[in-house]
């Protein structure tokens, strides 16, 4: 058994260990890129949303490179994630892939028998210790790899010399990919993090915030949301990503299914707004949005792919969070067919928008135009 | 020896060029079509400034917008490159007091800045539809056999307007023919189209946004009085048309490269001589990674200017180092 995964930004760092650990021959798949997207834009169903064309586009990757099993998470969420697992069983088995094993990871929802079932199948042994020690390995690593990229997202508009931080950063990607197993993964993460703490900073630059909300996989994904974190860190501007993959697992996995969340305050928040779960994470959207804009942050950004629902209704509720705040808001929705031009000029200008406001309380008038 | 200011709007379907004095004057203004080859159409537009130009002037700022902004500013050394939207507002905001709406209709694009107590505090700008642009009603004058020039009068003249399906443009060709197979009178159904267009823009970038007065209306299609009526019948209330409303863009980056020059900055300008120059574009695929950048190379009289197009800035770098130029994004 070979095991291959589909990509969501750093999850595979984590899903990396958590296989090796568990002694599982594995296959990272080369990190998205245009050709992924362009093979599973020519298998999937149009109207899908970007992810499972993407997912499709790792898959290849991987069977290319030997592997004959899938493991995927799935969700139960009434929102089209939950029927991937399914879909993309289906896809594979119209593109000629029959004999490939899917495992799926879903979250136990109480039903943790079989959970344990396909955890078991995956580890290849029974011996709970090991596959928990596992787990809470990768966890960990998760915990750490998130950490270097709010290391990335503080330091991008604070460094003197440009381009320092992704060069450490894609070294990093680079390097681990080499590494076998959790101590040694673990010492790459902190050396790069050490590196990009330790880049020297230019201290007297404006830093504008801006939080990110969306649906997790184009926040999370670099490839898919255009590198937008990068974009604005070049631009001088702090990112705060509202969801992080560590977060979301400690939620779905442990937290949920024993009825306590950590997402009760975003909920909370959202609640003026809109006050049920409506599927994905609309509620959680809107609910960071409303967060971010009482925390003081100077602008918001959504993200979403085309077609997603959740987000859709989310996107109509923002303009009155933005008009309730004063807090300005911009909406990206990606899909294959997003150009990258007109993506940077709307940045552009949402942060020059930005600027503009942050000027004018400073000074009591603008610089320029009268 | 006057002072000025030089702003450059690169964009898909025409290049503007503004000469602008300290006091915020418009000396000359160049308005020549792009036509797929924007670094011609700079030069063309800057033998258009030299002949029409009376007086001796020093430029102290240079700045370019557009779709081909990046361009430009490698191409003649500008000091402020600003996207489309900034700029628009800016010159809006400098020419026309207490603006609160600005709707702009472009060559390929179009958009629409909301502005509060003079800061843009909202725009939105077209995606995946090009019904509600110039080049579309450029398209249509062509097929109707009318110049783009006479559309507006022609509009104006129509009693009843034929409803055209403004959603696509394709499609509202379709529907456009049908209406013509149908008998439709064509002012009324120039005037459908100028309906439709505005139908589209304000469904498009317009829904969920409040719209308040004085609104400008600026871009090419600005001269359209066409489009003009449409959108006040819409509204329901004025929609003012600058003067000098095909080249705000342009305008806009000169107020900018005024303000960087007042904050004690020179200029990297290179000079009108420019237009005489030679230049060469090449094109590279760095294979070193699976991204398969297509680098873009820039040589004026065989010395190499600029190079961008890489995501890992490995090739971009290597010419920064010379040359500071401002990091593309």
């Amino acid at each position: 058994m070979k095991v291959t995964f589909p990509h969501m930004g750093n999850q595979y760092v984590a899903t990396k260990i958590l296989l090796e650990e568990l002694g599982v021959d594995i296959v990272v798949p080369a990190e998205c890129n245009q050709e992924a997207l362009n093979i599973g834009t020519q298998h999937s169903p149009e109207s899908i949303c970007l992810p499972l064309k993407v997912n499709i586009g790792n898959y290849m990757k991987g069977f290319k490179e030997g592997a004959d099993t899938i493991v995927l998470t799935g969700s139960c969420g009434p929102c089209r994630f939950g029927y991937y697992s399914i879909l993309q069983k289906e896809i594979l088995k119209d593109m000629g892939y029959d004999d490939i094993k899917v495992i799926l990871l879903d979250p136990p929802q109480g039903d943790y028998k079989n959970f344990i079932d396909s955890v078991t199948e995956l580890a290849q042994t029974k011996n709970p210790y090991k596959i928990l020690r596992a787990l809470k390995k990768a966890i960990q690593i998760l915990y750490e790899v998130d950490a270097l990229e709010e290391a990335t997202h503080y330091k991008r508009p604070r460094q003197k010399q440009k381009g320092l931080v992704d060069r450490y950063y894609d070294q990093f990607h680079k390097d681990v990919r080499k590494v076998y197993g959790y101590k040694e993964t673990s010492r790459v993460i902190e050396k790069a993090r050490q590196d990009i703490l330790n880049i020297e900073e230019e201290p007297n630059r404006e830093i504008l915030k801006i939080g990110i909300i969306g649906e997790i996989y184009t926040v999370i994904e670099p490839f898919v949301n255009l590198n937008i974190e990068k974009k604005l860190g070049d631009m001088g501007i702090e990112v705060h990503r509202s969801l992080k993959i560590s977060h979301w697992l400690t939620e779905h996995l442990f937290l949920s299914p024993l009825n306590l969340t950590m997402e009760g305050k975003t909920r909370k928040a959202a609640e003026p707004y809109i006050k049920t779960m409506i599927g994905g994470h609309a509620r959680e959207t809107v609910g960071h949005g409303v967060r971010y804009a009482q925390e003081g942050f100077d602008g918001i950004i959504q993200i979403y792919p085309f077609t997603c629902m959740p987000e859709i209704v989310a996107q109509s509720i923002l303009p009155k969070v933005e008009t309730d705040y004063n807090t300005p808001y911009l909406c990206l929705i990606v899909d294959e067919m997003t150009g990258e031009a007109g993506f940077n000029t709307r940045i552009e200008a949402f942060t020059d928008l930005l600027q503009r406001r942050k000027e004018l309380r400073h000074n009591e008038k603008l610089l320029s135009g009268n | 020896m006057k002072n000025c200011y030089l702003g450059i709007d690169v964009g898909s379907v025409s290049t503007n060029i503004v000469l602008m004095g300290e006091d915020k004057k418009i000396l000359v203004k160049a308005y020549t079509r792009t036509q797929g080859k924007p670094i011609e159409a700079i030069q063309r537009g800057f033998k258009e400034i030299q002949t029409k130009l009376k007086e001796k002037v020093i430029v102290k700022g240079v700045g370019s917008t557009g779709s081909g902004r990046h361009l430009a500013s490698m191409i003649v050394g500008a000091d402020i490159v600003k996207n489309e939207i900034t700029a628009h507002g800016i010159a809006a905001l400098s020419f026309v007091d207490g603006v609160r709406t600005i709707l702009e209709i472009g060559g390929q694009d179009s958009k629409i800045i909301l502005l509060r107590d003079g800061v843009i505090s909202d725009f939105a700008m077209n995606t995946v539809c090009a019904a509600g642009t110039g080049s579309f009603l450029d398209r249509q004058a062509a097929r109707l056999g009318i110049e783009i020039e006479d559309f507006g009068d022609e509009a104006l003249k129509s009693a009843n307007a034929v409803r055209i399906a403004g959603r696509c443009a394709v499609f509202a060709e379709s529907d456009m023919i049908h209406k013509q197979q149908l008998g439709h009178n064509q002012e009324d159904i120039i005037k459908g189209l100028c309906d439709a267009l505005v139908r589209n823009f304000l469904n498009n970038l317009g829904k969920g946004k409040e719209i308040l007065g004085p609104v400008v209306f600026q871009g090419g299609v600005a001269a359209n009085i066409g489009i003009k009526k449409s959108f006040e019948e819409a509204l329901g209330f004025e929609v003012y048309v600058p003067p000098h409303h095909e080249v705000m863009g342009a305008i806009g980056c000169c107020l900018l490269a005024q303000e960087h020059h007042i904050k004690g900055n020179k200029t990297k300008f290179e000079g009108f001589e420019l237009a005489n120059s030679g230049y060469q574009v090449k094109g590279i695929e760095c294979e070193d990674c699976a991204n398969l950048c297509e680098v873009i190379e820039i040589f004026k009289d065989d010395n190499l200017m600029a190079r961008w197009g890489d995501k890992c800035g490995k090739w971009s770098d290597l010419v920064k180092e010379n040359n500071e130029n401002e990091k593309l994004a």
